[in-house]
Order: structure tokens, then C-alpha cells, then sequence
């Protein structure tokens, strides 16, 4: 393994950010893996810390593929973690909203551009990626349907579900986009959590991409048997709205299978208690997204489900 | 009249409600719709939508159709001096058109644009943000001008920025009303959290002028400025390539040459210049940075570069 400085630059009042990448193996560039571009996001810079810990074990055996390498940066936003914030700390801007970066450009597209070009050209990239809204996932695999790279391969991951999502003009400046435009096959693995840690999540998103390494012969690693995973289109996918606002509670668990008119969650007055919305499923199909606020709002997504 | 013209219900005991006024007078059916508050932290056109709105009050019979007013399109973010919607971190003009079976934002974004969609002309007030100020201009992509650019010059600008399209803005609310036919003019002027009242009156005049043009103000209004309008001409970017503090000693509108001394970066701890900023090109200085602490790649400057063969 080698540790290196992948991009740098300088605060007007704290230490340097220095964007690190871990190599592993060398000669052709393999597979990328991205944790935290934002400063929430520690589940997804836990699960890099603990990939990094696996391909040390993998790598001392001698188990990385020849002419393979693979690298992994747990974290390109710690400036963000280190203060509570989610975006940039000067001005909150999105480092995944400035792909693929511009060097003589405004300070979140230099980041962009600088940890982009160390990470073009990698024949497939994976992201670990957190959603906007507070929830607990399913741990799913999601690739952008930019006509460049098949589906198919999410296959490869052996998650319960491959999600294909047809890009929408704000995610043409996302890493996952911009990979796929520059011929890298580019997946975001959603392991569930963002600021807090979930370890039958990590562990299952770890598992997941050592199996892809695995089967794309870049290591030789032995993991816990995967699902025969189901590909769907997202826009198949159904969002149960919250009908009301008030107090959120789920009654119903992700993974678990419901049928069209269970009840999966209420919505209480938050002053006095009544029960003023039950929310209902209008589908038969697996849970795999919950809100997970107590507060809720109106048209609120509170449940996904993959009919 | 005041119309709450999209609504949802917040958690504990509120609700998010947009709102309009709707002054109306005389026969015609001509609609101008004043359209600002988006980004919570831009506040300049708060002061020209009561300026605006409290001018034609006192002169109403000079108002032939519908002036429609939406001070606040986000005013969750206004109220609480926040730039995107609190709670989302989202950029409520990188959600339109909305969807109105979306979530609660897509919903509230569908619901703005059915209200203002149908007018002759909407105008779209920005005030840049809390880092840049901006000399009075109006922003539009290549494929809109030919349409945009007769009205833009009614307006009493300084500036009309003419600038290539990005797949990334078809998320504007602007980019949505211009695709469904109303004409929708974006202006930025300003800076972030304050209220320039020289801008809002050099705009308060422009929006006359537009109305008078639109035929729909008999009222007096003043002489408008001829904008410099960008097409056939580059923009300069000037960005800091050191951390520290910029410190500018060009003033806002100045007319520059490539290679002069625009403003350093310094260090208050080591006491040291780190960057002397230098013009990279010839031009009229009409955004330039506001707030000092910069990093690498912070925006410090935009000059217009002269038309080719020409100067100001």
C-alpha cells in the first residue's frame, strides 16, 4: 500500500487539505473507490477506512491481480467534518456538483478537478454515496443510465438491488456522471447510514465491492455469498408521500416485503398526540428507503418500494 | 390583493406559504410578474418589490393590466438567512420545474411556475451572493437572447451578459418559464444581504420603463442607460491562487488594463503579501469580490473584455 497526497490546498486559516488516496497493487488502473465528498458523510468514509483495512490483509498475501491497481480515498471533505457542515465550509458549495472540476476555476471545481484527474481512466470507479434526505437504504447499488456502461455489471456486487437512474440535469456535474462520460463504468454504493455508522451496513457494502474486485479479477478475496441481484429502473420504483405533518413513526423495517393497504408508518399531532395520517402503501413490494426524522413535513418522501 | 399561491405544511404547527400581490387596474390582460427571494441570502429585491409595489399604489391609474409581485419564493430562507431551502440544503433554482407529485420543494416549485407561467414578461431578481457584487445586469443564454435581449435593453442595466448554455441551468426557474413561452429576465445585482438602494432605483426605472413599454404604464417614467450588451465579447475571470485576504483597490465599474494592480491577498499572521492580483485583460470591472478571506480558486473579479477592433 502507498499513501500519497492526491490534491492540496492551502486555508487562509487552518492546516493544508490534503486529499489523500491509499494505492494498492500496480500497473493498470482498476478501480477507483470515493468515500466522503461531504462533510456528513461518515458512514461512507468508514466504509473506504474498512476496505482499506481489507485490501492491506488481501494485498500481504499477495492476493491483488498482476497489473491491477486500485485506490481508495476515504475522504476529500474532511475541512466540512471537522466543523458540522455538509458543504463546502467557506461557501457551501457540493464538490460532487462541480465534476468534472475546472483547475483555474472557483475553489470546490479546483478540488473537483484536482481529485478528478487522479481518478480518470480508472476502468470502473465506485462512490460511496449518501442520499439528500434523512432515511435508512436498503445497502443498493446505483448506476446513472448515461448509454455507456451496462447495467449488468451491478450484477456484480451481489446487493438485493441494482437501481438504474436516468440522469437529471442537476446530475450532470456529479462524479458518478462524469466518470461514465470519461469511459470509466461508475457505480455509487448506498450503504445505508451518512452521519452516523451502521456496521451490518458497512459491512455489507464492504463485502459488496471486495466481491466485485473479485469478479473482475482484480483480487482474489473470499466473501459471504451475495444476492442474485434485481436490476430496476428507478422511475419503476414507488414514493409513498406523507399526506400530513406532525410526528413521524415507521412501523415497518427496510428489506421487509409489504402488501398494497399495509399500514407502514403514522403521523402524530406533535402537540397533542392524535393520530392525524396513517400512511398506507399503494403497492405490493419491498421497503427498501425510510425516512427516519422524527419531525416530518408535507409531501414528505417517507417510504420507497421496489414493487 | 394578497394570494397565497402555493402552501405546505410544515411538521409543528406552520405552514411554508408563498405568496403574490396582484395590483390590477384598467381593461388590459397584460401581466408582468416581479419575481425575487429565491436564494435567501440575496435581499435586494426586497427593497425594489416594495418599491415597485408601493410607486403603483400611489399611481394607479397609470397602470393599464396586472402587475404580479412574489417578494419571497423562498421565504424560509429569507426569514432564517439562509441561501437554499433550511432543512433541504438544496438550491430551490436547481429544482424547477418541480413536479407536482414530487416532494414537498418539487411540489411548492410546480405550484410558482403554474402562477407565473402566462405572464408577457417575468423579471427574476438575484443579488449575486454574500462574496461578489454585481453591477446591475441581466443574465441570458445564447439560445434565449434573440428573444430577451429587446426587453433586457428597456431595463436600465449597465450589462448584458449573454452567456453559453449549461445542461446544469435547465433547473433555473427562469430556463423553465422561458421554455414554456414567458419571457423571463434574470437580473443580479448587488451583493448578498444588503439592500444597494442605487441599484434599486436604477432597476425601479428599468421596470417602468418595461411596463411603459409593454404598454401597460402611462405614468412618467425616466431616461434608461444603453447597456453594454457581451455578445462577440470574452469575460475575465480573475481567481485567487493563494489563501488569505483580498483586498481590493480597484473599484466596482472601473475600466482596466491587463496587468494592472486590481488588489493583493495578505496574511495577517505572517504580515506578507502572498498574491499581488493583476487584471488578465482589458475591460470594465463589473463583479468583483465582497467578502475578503479567499482560497485558492475564490472568485475575486470579472472584466468584460472591449468589443474586437473596438474600446469602451
Amino acid at each position: 500500500m502507498k499513501k500519497q497526497i492526491l490534491y492540496s490546498l492551502k486555508s487562509p486559516y487552518r492546516e493544508q487539505l490534503d486529499v489523500i488516496g491509499f494505492r494498492f497493487g500496480h500497473g493498470k488502473k482498476s478501480a477507483a473507490i470515493v468515500g466522503a465528498m461531504r462533510g456528513n458523510e461518515v458512514q461512507q468514509m468508514y466504509v473506504c477506512s474498512r476496505m482499506i483495512q481489507e485490501l492491506k490483509k488481501i494485498e500481504a498475501k499477495g492476493l491483488i491481480a498482476e497489473d491491477t491497481e486500485i485506490m481508495v480515498i476515504p475522504c476529500v471533505n474532511y475541512y466540512s467534518m471537522n466543523i458540522g457542515k455538509r458543504f463546502w465550509a467557506m461557501d457551501n458549495t457540493d464538490i460532487n456538483r462541480m465534476f468534472p472540476g475546472y483547475s483555474l476555476g472557483e475553489t470546490t471545481q479546483r478540488i473537483a478537478d484536482g481529485l478528478f484527474s487522479k481518478i480518470q481512466g480508472y476502468e470502473c470507479g465506485i462512490q460511496l454515496a449518501s442520499f439528500y434526505q434523512q432515511g435508512n437504504f436498503l445497502p443498493h447499488v446505483k448506476m446513472m443510465d448515461t448509454g455507456f456502461a451496462s447495467p449488468e455489471l451491478m450484477k456484480d456486487f451481489g446487493l438485493q438491488f441494482g437501481i438504474l437512474r436516468k440522469p437529471r440535469p442537476y446530475d450532470t456535474t456529479t462524479l458518478n456522471y462524469n466518470w461514465q462520460i470519461w469511459e470509466t463504468k461508475a457505480f455509487s454504493v448506498y450503504a445505508n447510514a451518512t452521519d452516523v455508522i451502521d456496521e451490518n451496513a458497512a459491512d455489507e457494502a464492504v463485502y459488496a465491492i471486495l466481491r466485485f474486485l473479485d469478479k473482475h479479477d482484480m483480487i482474489s478475496a473470499n466473501t459471504p455469498p451475495g444476492y442474485i441481484t434485481k436490476l430496476i429502473d428507478e422511475s419503476k420504483t414507488k414514493q409513498i408521500r406523507s399526506e400530513a405533518s406532525g410526528i413521524f413513526k415507521s412501523s415497518i423495517e427496510i428489506g421487509k416485503r409489504v402488501e398494497r393497504g399495509d399500514v407502514l408508518g403514522i403521523i402524530s399531532d406533535p402537540f397533542d398526540g392524535e393520530i392525524i395520517s396513517e400512511i398506507r402503501s399503494t403497492v405490493s413490494g419491498t421497503v427498501y428507503f425510510e425516512y427516519c426524522s422524527p419531525l416530518i413535513n408535507s409531501n414528505t418522501v417517507c417510504f420507497k418500494i421496489i414493487k | 390583493m394578497i394570494e397565497t399561491i402555493a402552501s405546505a405544511a410544515l411538521a409543528v404547527n406552520e405552514n411554508l406559504n408563498i405568496q403574490k400581490r396582484r395590483i390590477k387596474n384598467g381593461s388590459s390582460k397584460k401581466r408582468l410578474s416581479l419575481v425575487t427571494g429565491t436564494h435567501g441570502d440575496e435581499l435586494e429585491g426586497q427593497y425594489l418589490a416594495y418599491m415597485i409595489g408601493s410607486y403603483i399604489d400611489e399611481h394607479i391609474e397609470c397602470l393599464n393590466g396586472i402587475v404580479d409581485i412574489y417578494p419571497a419564493l423562498n421565504p424560509m430562507g429569507i426569514d432564517s438567512l439562509t441561501r437554499g431551502v433550511p432543512m433541504f440544503d438544496l438550491d430551490m433554482n436547481r429544482v424547477f420545474p418541480g413536479s407536482k407529485d414530487g416532494t414537498m420543494i418539487e411540489m411548492l416549485c410546480s405550484m410558482i411556475i403554474d402562477d407565473i407561467s402566462g405572464s408577457d414578461v417575468c423579471v427574476d431578481v438575484h443579488s449575486s451572493n454574500i462574496f461578489l457584487k454585481e453591477i446591475p445586469q441581466i443574465r441570458m443564454s445564447v439560445p434565449t437572447a434573440p428573444a430577451l435581449l429587446p426587453y433586457a435593453k428597456m431595463m436600465n442595466v449597465d450589462l448584458v451578459w449573454i452567456h453559453e448554455s449549461a445542461t446544469v441551468l435547465e433547473s433555473t426557474l427562469a430556463h423553465t418559464l422561458n421554455t414554456r413561452g414567458t419571457k423571463t429576465i434574470v437580473v443580479e445585482m448587488g451583493v448578498g444581504m444588503r439592500i444597494t438602494k442605487e441599484y434599486c432605483d436604477q432597476l425601479f426605472d428599468g421596470i417602468l420603463n418595461l411596463l411603459k413599454e409593454l404598454g401597460m404604464w402611462s405614468g412618467e417614467t425616466a431616461p434608461v442607460r444603453e447597456p453594454i450588451v457581451s455578445e462577440g465579447r470574452e469575460v475575465g475571470f480573475v481567481n485567487s491562487d493563494a489563501a488569505g485576504i483580498f483586498v481590493p483597490c480597484v473599484s466596482f465599474g472601473d475600466t482596466v488594463e491587463k496587468g494592472d494592480h486590481i488588489g493583493d491577498v495578505v496574511d495577517p499572521l505572517s504580515s506578507k503579501t502572498v498574491e499581488t492580483v493583476e487584471a488578465v485583460c482589458d475591460g470594465l470591472v463589473f463583479t468583483l469580490r465582497e467578502y475578503p478571506v479567499v482560497y485558492g480558486g475564490s472568485l475575486l473579479a470579472r472584466i468584460l473584455k472591449p468589443a474586437a477592433g473596438g474600446t469602451e
